[in-house]
């Protein structure tokens, strides 16, 4: 058992078990696996609490109702599965800055926090508008062989490339 | 609609989806995906562990789904797409992505293993994005969410194709990458 409490797992057999995992979700729950769906639902529910049931009737909450549905559950479940991973091989650390990029832009916290808020901005605003995420679209949408995905995916990762490539160019790193 | 035999009553759902949740979130972080540097170091290509983990995932779901299907125990659920959907929010989605470091699952998994800049700024980031997608929903949903719109087609549908041969044909095409990187020390 040794294996459990090993830091890392090979990426391709991490890749295995994954693609397993999308079988047996849609086996028992005849979805594929998905996560940014459940970021519209908690901002919806967010939303809800504060402005009311006026709220609810926003013609995106109508297509996606600000509910805990088993997809949110699901995204909950993450977290607690990465935190047993990162406790089992003693890698848990609470960290603001992440290590590469103390190493090139300093280890303020703020540069760091502000860039991931629009980051996130930007991925929560696009994951929605392109209907998924790396993992919707990425995995489960690709592996359907879904042409919607396999473009969305593509954009993903030329988005990506050129946003990182920018952001360490511009700090000579 | 097909009847699927092992679909779950609804109030089993949320029990299994938490523990399907967990099982994922223990693979990505074992994956080592649910790093910064992992992610970052895949959009500068300098590693590779972010392909690898999705492309060995797509090629194991893709053959088994294609059996389960075959052998009527799933149904497919292939997503509605357009040019103005898929790539300008894919666009968008990709700044974000690479500005972030984590996508919305691995931010989820990177707030479990400490990593507060995924939680504060990943998932309240993407909480703002999402709210702000639903005010503007209403105003792109007829236009610019319809520019260039082809609908759910899968590949085997857009090139005419049976679906056993263009799954053949991307797993080999999927193993052939894979095996590259291997070959390459990448």
């Amino acid at each position: 058992m040794d294996w459990l409490f090993m830091p890392r797992w090979p990426a391709i057999a991490v890749g295995v078990a994954i693609g397993l995992l999308e079988c047996v979700t849609f086996l028992f729950l005849d979805k594929p696996i998905g996560c940014s769906a459940a970021f519209a639902r908690t901002s919806g529910l967010i939303e809800k609490a504060i402005r009311g049931s006026a709220a609810a009737g926003k013609p995106y909450y109508r297509l996606f109702p600000p509910v805990i549905d088993w997809e949110l559950v699901f995204v909950a479940g993450i977290p607690l599965g990465a935190f047993l991973s990162a406790v089992s091989s003693g890698t848990f650390r609470i960290e603001w800055v992440p290590s590469l990029w103390g190493t090139i832009f300093g280890p303020g916290i703020l540069p760091r926090l502000s860039t991931a808020l629009a980051g996130g901005f930007l991925v929560g605003l696009g994951a929605r508008w392109a209907g998924g995420c790396t993992s919707g679209h990425g995995i489960s949408g690709c592996l359907q062989l879904a042409v919607s995905s396999w473009l969305a995916s593509a954009a993903f990762f030329t988005g990506g490339i050129l946003a990182a490539t920018l952001l360490f160019s511009l700090a000579g790193g | 609609m097909e009847r699927i035999p092992f679909l779950l009553p609804e109030s089993a759902k949320k029990p299994a989806a938490l523990f399907l949740g967990v099982v994922f979130g223990f693979l990505l972080q074992k994956g080592g995906v649910t790093r910064y540097e992992t992610i970052v170091g895949q959009l500068v290509m300098v590693d590779f562990t972010v392909l690898k983990v999705m492309l060995s995932a797509v090629l194991t779901g893709m053959l088994g789904i294609q059996v389960l299907l075959q052998i009527n125990l799933v149904t497919l659920h292939p997503r509605h797409g357009s040019f103005g959907s898929s790539v300008i929010g894919g666009l968008i989605f990709g700044l974000g992505f690479g500005l972030l470091g984590y996508c919305p699952g691995t931010a989820a998994g990177a707030a479990g293993q400490g990593s507060l800049d995924a939680l504060f700024g990943g998932v309240g980031g993407m909480l703002l994005g999402t709210a702000f997608y639903s005010e503007i929903y209403h105003r792109i949903e007829p236009t610019v969410l319809r520019w260039g719109s082809f609908g759910d087609i899968t590949l085997p549908e857009l090139l005419r194709a049976s679906r056993w041969k263009v799954v053949i044909a991307v797993a080999a095409l999927l193993a052939a990458v894979l095996s590259a990187f291997s070959l390459t020390g990448l």
